[in-house]
C-alpha cells in the first residue's frame, strides 16, 4: 500500500497543499490536472528528487519520505523521457543493471527480455536521437523496468503520440500493470485516465479535488472543475426553488429563467446542473415522452466530433447535444433551425456551488 | 534584395578585413623566414629545449589544475549559492588583469619568504626561477578558459538526465562520471585545449616568476632584445607552427572521439 499523507510543497509560483492518497499494490492511478497543476512535482516528491515541505509517504508501512532516491521502490519516466543521448538503447536499458553491478551475461539476458516485452529488440544498437516518439517511450519504459521498481511513475506518457501509437502503448502499460506493478500515470486527458486507470485523482489549484474510481469521479464530480475536466459540457449555473407537487423531483432555475427538474432533494440553494450531452434527445416539435425536461431552442453550430456530430443549441442557455451523422442528416439540421431539446430528470445531476 | 546584397557585401568586406588582420601578420612571419633560417632554428638546442619546456609546462598546468577546475565548473553550472556571482567574476579575473600584475601576484605567494615557497623548498620544488613556478603562472592565466567552457558544457546537460540516472539507482558519483561528464565532454575537452594553448603563449606572468629556464615566448623576447627582429622571427615562426600543428591534431582527435547523437 502506498500512502501519501498531507504532502505539501511550494515550488516556484505554484504549490501542492495537503495531498493525501492511498494506492493499493497493483492499482493503476491516473493523476489528472491541467498543465502546471503540480502533477510532475508530486511524482518527483514520490521519487525523492524533490523534498516535500510537509507530509509523509509510506510504502507497505515503511516511511520513505526521507529515504535516499536510490532506495525508493519507484521508477520515474519523465514526459521528455530523458533517455541518455550518448548511450545506445542497449546501454540505456542496461544502465540500472550496471549500477547494481549485475554480471554482463545477466545484463545482456535481462535487457533482451525487457526489449522483447516492450517491443524494442530491433532498436538495441540505435541511439536515442534516432528514435521516433513511440519507440523512445518504449525504451524509456524498458529502462525504468530494468530497475525493478514496485511503483511505476509515468509523466504524460501518451502526450505527443498519434492514435495508433497510443493504442499500442496503452496495451503495453496495461500489460505492465497486470504483471503486478503499481502505476501512477499523470495526464490531462480524462479519456486516457478512464480507459487505463482503476483509480483517478484530480488535482485542482494544487489541492486534491476528488479521488475515487473513474466511474465515481466522472459520474459524480464533486466540483465544477472536475465535471468540466471529465468532459461534461452542459454545466449550467442555477438556483433551486421548491418543486411543490413534484414528489421526489427538485427544481432548478437556470440563468435564462428556464426550469429544470432533477431527481433528489438538495439542501444547497445555489449550484450547477449537469446534463450529459449523450442523454439529450432532439426533435423537430414538442415530444410526448417520459422526459420531464423540454426546452425550445435554435441550432447555433454543428461540428464533427469523433464518429458523430455535436450540436450547439441556444435555448436561452447554451446546450451541447451529441447525435449520429445519420440522425443529423435525417433531421436536416442546419444553422438557425428551431429544435426541441428533451432529457429525463434522472439524467440531470446537481452540483452544489 | 538590393538591400540584402548591399548588406552581404558590407558584411563580407568587414569579415575579410578582420580575417586579414589575423592572418596577414602570421603569414608575414612564415614568409619572411627563409628555409635555411628554419633549418638553423630546428637545429638550435636552446630553441628545442625551450619549446619542449613550454609545451610540457602548459600541459602539466592544464592537467593538474584541470582536475580541480572541472568540479568547480560543475558546481557553478548546477548549484545556486551565496556569492555565486562573485565567484564567477573571480574566475574571470586572470583574463582581465595585466599578466605582469598576475606574475607579481603569484610571486607574492610563492617567493622564498612565503609559507608555500618554504614548503616547496622543503619538498625540493623551486617556484621562483623553476619549472613549478612556470606551471603555476601558465595555469593562473589560462584557467578561466577551462572553467568557463566546462561550466557552459555542464549547463547544457539537462538536469533531468541526472535525476533520471539517480532514479535508476546510480550514486551521485556515478551520475557525474557516466552522465554529466560524458555529455559535457566536448566542452570540457575544448576548454582543456584552450587552457593548454593559452598557457603556451603566456609571457608576462611567466617572465616575472622565471626568466630562466626559458620558455619560448621569453626566448623570442630575449632574441628580439639582444639580436633584433631577424633573429627573433625564425624562432617565433617555428613555435607558431608547432603550436598550430598540435592544436589542429588535438581538435581533430577530440572531434572524432565524441559521438553524442542528438
Amino acid at each position: 500500500m502506498l500512502e501519501i499523507k498531507e504532502i505539501s510543497i511550494r515550488f516556484g509560483n505554484f504549490a501542492l497543499e495537503d495531498i493525501s492518497l492511498e494506492i493499493a499494490p497493483g492499482d493503476y492511478l491516473a493523476l489528472l490536472g491541467v498543465s502546471g497543476a503540480g502533477k510532475t512535482v508530486l511524482l518527483e516528491v514520490l521519487a525523492g528528487l524533490v523534498k516535500p515541505a510537509k507530509g509523509q509517504i509510506r510504502w507497505n508501512g515503511r516511511d520513505i519520505t526521507r529515504s535516499r532516491i536510490q532506495q525508493r521502490p519507484v521508477g520515474l519516466v519523465y514526459q521528455d523521457l530523458s533517455l541518455f543521448p550518448h548511450l545506445d538503447v542497449f546501454s540505456n536499458i542496461a544502465f540500472a543493471l550496471k549500477v547494481r553491478k549485475t554480471p554482463p551475461a545477466a545484463i545482456s539476458k535481462r535487457v533482451n527480455e525487457l526489449a522483447r516485452e516492450t517491443g524494442v529488440q530491433h532498436l538495441l544498437e540505435r541511439f536515442p536521437g534516432t528514435l521516433s516518439g513511440g519507440e523512445a517511450q518504449r525504451v524509456a519504459l524498458a529502462r525504468t523496468l530494468a530497475a525493478e521498481p514496485d511503483i511505476l511513475l509515468l509523466d504524460e506518457p501518451l502526450a505527443n503520440l498519434d492514435v495508433k501509437l497510443k493504442t499500442g502503448l496503452k496495451a503495453l502499460m496495461r500489460q505492465i500493470n497486470r504483471s503486478g506493478k503499481t502505476m501512477i500515470h499523470v495526464t490531462h486527458d480524462f479519456m486516457e485516465a478512464a480507459t487505463l486507470a482503476n483509480k483517478v485523482a484530480v488535482i485542482e489549484n494544487g489541492s486534491l479535488a476528488q479521488f475515487g474510481s473513474p466511474e465515481e469521479v466522472f459520474r459524480h464530480p464533486k466540483t465544477e472543475f472536475v465535471a468540466r475536466f471529465s468532459g461534461i459540457k452542459n454545466i449550467l449555473p442555477c438556483h433551486l426553488e421548491p418543486a411543490a407537487g413534484e414528489g421526489s423531483l427538485s427544481k432548478a432555475i437556470l440563468a435564462g429563467g428556464q426550469s429544470i427538474f432533477f431527481l433528489g432533494g438538495e439542501p444547497s440553494s445555489e449550484g450547477f446542473v449537469m446534463i450529459p450531452q449523450e442523454d439529450i434527445v432532439l426533435s423537430e416539435g414538442p415530444l410526448e415522452s417520459s422526459a420531464r425536461n423540454q426546452l425550445k431552442g435554435v441550432v447555433r453550430e454543428a461540428y464533427l466530433s469523433g464518429s458523430g456530430m455535436e450540436i450547439l443549441i441556444d435555448a436561452g442557455v447554451e446546450l451541447v447535444a451529441s447525435l449520429s451523422r445519420q440522425s443529423f442528416e435525417k433531421m436536416g439540421i442546419i444553422q438557425g433551425k428551431t429544435i426541441w431539446v428533451s432529457f429525463k430528470a434522472s439524467a440531470v445531476s446537481f452540483l452544489a456551488g | 534584395m538590393l538591400r540584402n546584397w548591399k548588406l552581404s557585401m558590407v558584411f563580407l568586406f568587414l569579415s575579410g578585413m578582420v580575417l586579414l588582420f589575423i592572418a596577414a601578420p602570421l603569414a608575414g612571419i612564415f614568409l619572411k623566414t627563409s628555409l635555411p633560417q628554419y633549418g638553423q632554428v630546428i637545429a638550435d638546442p636552446t630553441v628545442l629545449r625551450s619549446i619542449r619546456l613550454t609545451l610540457l609546462s602548459s600541459l602539466a598546468g592544464t592537467l593538474l589544475f584541470g582536475i580541480a577546475a572541472i568540479p568547480l565548473a560543475y558546481l557553478l553550472a548546477r548549484k545556486d549559492f551565496f556569492l555565486k556571482g562573485l565567484i564567477n567574476g573571480l574566475v574571470d579575473l586572470p583574463v582581465v588583469i595585466p599578466h605582469s600584475a598576475a606574475g607579481i601576484a603569484i610571486l607574492g605567494v610563492v617567493s622564498r619568504g612565503t609559507w608555500l615557497g618554504k614548503a616547496g623548498e622543503a619538498a625540493g620544488i623551486t617556484f621562483v626561477g623553476g619549472v613549478a613556478g612556470i606551471v603555476l603562472a601558465m595555469a593562473f592565466v589560462s584557467l578561466p578558459f577551462l572553467i568557463n567552457a566546462a561550466r557552459d558544457g555542464f549547463d547544457a546537460v539537462p538536469e533531468k538526465l541526472e535525476k533520471a540516472a539517480l532514479n535508476l539507482g546510480a550514486s551521485p558519483w556515478r551520475v557525474f562520471f557516466s552522465i554529466s561528464l560524458p555529455l559535457a565532454k566536448r566542452s570540457v575537452i575544448s576548454g582543456l585545449i584552450m587552457m593548454w594553448a593559452r598557457g603556451l603563449s603566456e609571457f608576462g606572468a611567466v617572465v616575472i616568476i622565471a626568466y630562466h629556464p626559458m620558455v619560448t615566448p621569453v626566448l623570442i623576447w630575449e632574441r628580439f632584445n639582444a639580436f633584433g627582429l631577424s633573429y627573433a622571427r625564425p624562432v617565433a615562426a617555428v613555435f607558431v607552427l608547432v603550436c598550430l600543428a598540435i592544436f589542429v591534431v588535438m581538435r581533430l582527435l577530440s572531434k572524432n572521439n565524441i559521438h553524442v547523437r542528438n
